[in-house]
């Protein structure tokens, strides 16, 4: 579905990435992980062409999105802001149905199978009840999901999304991404997310790539990507990595940095899981 | 009345369309029919307030007699049609164009820069053709000076947005926020420049005031149809991309990734709002306060979606900018207060009632 050939990019004359290669099948989701700076947002911003490559190709359903126009882009590939900037005198409704913009010409309107689209996506997202407030009044964690509907409105793909959870409580946070998730299972959604808790990568995303100094450092499931070795190398900090009680998949723990539990010893985190299952 | 109680999320059947929303169209068409309606009552009526009163049947007749085919025998004097056909109505048309003209580019701006306190003057083009103006009054009357007082205030409002975008552009993007200050310090120059002028006119300065402040008190019909195509042709263009103006209200990225062209758009409704803010001053000079304020009220009453807010604004300007005009001949009669006056007296307290009457965001 996305395919990605040795893409460099970069602001200017600064290189933020080069030699990117990446695949991403329908129904995957793919993390994005990396300290910041490593370069998750122009990835996500290189993909959608907001950005211009340097060089390198971005693959679409097999097309070349450089040879394609805004809106023909725009109807196969959905993004996800991280704080979507939404005008706040609009309805949800009104935000949602502007994921139809792409499908439409100059001097169409919208017809009821778009008011169809957009409010199946609400339903989909459960934001049929903010349709008729003002946008102004609705949450963050609500916002994120309208934002969320107006890219199904699109029908797009592939969806992008730019640390979709960095601003949202830890229940909107799981929230958002089950419903990533699950559309990503059940629309055959190809899906990029770009995320900084590694938590939440570890237990969302089939695979993951973890960005450092303008490459790829690590590729794989979470279980091969997320390791204590890997976060000293990339991130510079000391953590502890267990299986999580419930999956088994990676769980990260931080350490302090000042010693503040004299009892505890680095690098020795074995009987504390112990300890805390029995 | 239907009314949309929001459903809960979880037991919801999926229903055929949205209600409320295909409600809320309707209410919006309704308006823009009756603001058409109300734009043909105001002209009449216009045509008939003045110092001499002409009765609304009289009004009727002459009109009608005018279109072909119709055949009215006239039970009016000459002189009556004369005030009605050669002074009145040119007045009361050309008011309304430069009213629909100010308001929707206006509204325009204010949409493009995602900024409320943009009106159509912010860039530099009131400046410009200020300047355009001034020097025209100054030209000795040899040289023709005040029959050319329209095409260089016309082509001093252009100048001034060229040399503004120009130096605003960065590669081929178009910063919004450089944009505006890029106008806001030439209009400032080019103020300085108007307003030494100004002080040096000697005996023109009146005349050259009450062109700033705006007046119809010379329209003829050669202005309006001087102004009427590229009125006609930037308001089209304007209105055919209400929905990318939408859209872009979101952020200029996020109006890209849903498929917008944004410097193409940026470009396009730029040129069109300045071509028909700068042909409605080029004759009646620079009024104020039409193109701040009904896109604002309109906004209040029937929300912020651009493809009714323009067509709205543009009936809503025309409509007040006519009832305006009407005051400002008629109230000190026979001396005329200038336009701007007015618009800025009766506009301003109606303004900030709507302000109170609804308190939540506007833009």
């Amino acid at each position: 579905m996305l395919k990605l050939e040795n893409v460099t990019l970069g602001y200017g004359k600064h290189t933020v990435l080069s030699g990117i290669n990446l695949e991403v099948a329908p129904g995957e989701l793919l993390g994005i992980i990396g300290p910041n700076g490593s370069g998750k947002s122009t990835l996500i911003k290189g993909i959608c062409h907001l950005l211009t490559l340097k060089s390198g190709r971005v693959l679409i359903d097999g097309r070349d999105a450089a040879g394609m126009g805004r809106s023909e882009l725009a109807c196969l590939v959905a993004v996800v802001p991280q704080i979507a900037a939404l005008p706040e005198s609009f309805t949800g409704f009104e935000i949602v149905l502007m994921g139809r913009t792409p499908h439409l010409g100059l001097l169409r309107y919208e017809s009821r199978s778009d008011f169809d689209i957009a409010w199946q996506a609400m339903e989909i997202t459960k934001t049929q009840p903010f349709a008729e407030r003002r946008v102004g009044e609705l949450s963050s964690g609500e916002r994120q999901r309208l934002t969320i509907a107006r890219a199904l409105t699109q029908e797009p793909k592939l969806i992008l999304l730019d640390e979709p959870t960095s601003h949202l409580d830890i229940n909107y946070q799981i929230e958002t991404l089950d419903l990533v998730k699950g559309l990503c299972q059940e629309q055959n959604l190809a899906t990029v997310a770009a995320l900084h808790d590694l938590n939440l990568a570890a237990q969302y995303c089939d695979r993951l790539i973890m960005l450092n100094r303008g490459g790829i450092h690590a590729e794989g499931s979470p279980k091969e990507v997320i390791t204590a070795q890997h976060i000293k190398a990339v991130y510079g900090a000391e953590v502890c990595v267990y299986p999580h009680p419930f999956n088994a998949l990676p769980a990260t723990l931080i350490i302090p940095g000042d010693g503040r539990s004299p009892s505890f010893k680095k690098g020795d985190c074995q009987p504390f899981l112990l300890s805390s299952n029995s | 009345m239907m009314s949309f109680n929001p459903p809960s999320a979880t037991t919801m059947p999926l229903p055929e369309t949205t209600p409320a929303y295909s409600l809320r169209w309707r209410t919006r068409l309704y308006s823009i029919a009756g603001l058409a309606l109300l734009l043909g009552v105001v002209m009449v009526v216009a045509s008939a307030v003045g110092s001499t009163h002409i009765p609304i049947g009289t009004i009727w007749g002459v009109l009608l007699s005018r279109l072909p085919f119709v055949d009215i025998i006239p039970a009016w004097p000459a002189a009556t049609e004369t005030i009605i056909v050669d002074i009145r109505l040119p007045r009361v048309v050309l008011a309304g164009l430069v009213g629909a003209a100010l308001a929707v580019a206006g509204a325009t701006y204010q949409g493009l820069f995602r900024n409320p306190l943009a009106d159509p003057y912010l860039i530099g083009v009131a400046q410009g053709a200020a300047l355009g103006a001034v020097v025209g009054f100054l030209l000795p009357s040899s040289v023709a000076g005040l029959s050319l007082i329209p095409a260089l205030a016309f082509f001093g409002g252009l100048l001034a947005v060229a040399v503004v975008y120009s130096i605003a552009r960065v590669g081929k993007t178009l910063p919004v926020t450089t944009l505006i200050l890029a106008g806001v310090a030439l209009g400032a120059f080019l103020a300085s420049i108007t307003s030494y002028l100004m002080i040096t006119s000697g005996d023109r300065l009146h005349g050259i005031i009450s062109w700033l402040m705006g007046r119809f008190s010379l329209s003829n019909w050669g202005q309006v149809w001087v102004i009427v195509a590229p009125s006609v042709i930037g308001v089209v263009f304007i209105w055919l991309h209400a929905r990318p103006l939408n859209v872009m209200q979101l952020d200029e990225e996020q109006a890209q990734q849903l498929g917008i062209n944004v410097e193409r758009v940026k470009l396009i409704l730029l040129v069109a709002a300045t071509l028909i803010t700068a042909a409605a001053v080029s004759f009646v000079g620079t009024i104020g306060f039409v193109g701040i304020i009904i896109p604002h009220a309109v906004r209040l009453i029937w929300g912020p979606d651009h493809r009714f807010l323009l067509p709205l604004t543009t009936l809503a300007g025309a409509n007040f900018l006519i009832l305006a005009d009407t005051a400002a001949r008629t109230v000190l009669a026979p001396t005329e207060i200038p336009v701007g006056v007015i618009t800025a007296f009766f506009g301003a307290p109606f303004f900030l009632y709507l302000l109170r009457q609804k308190k939540r965001a506007v833009f």
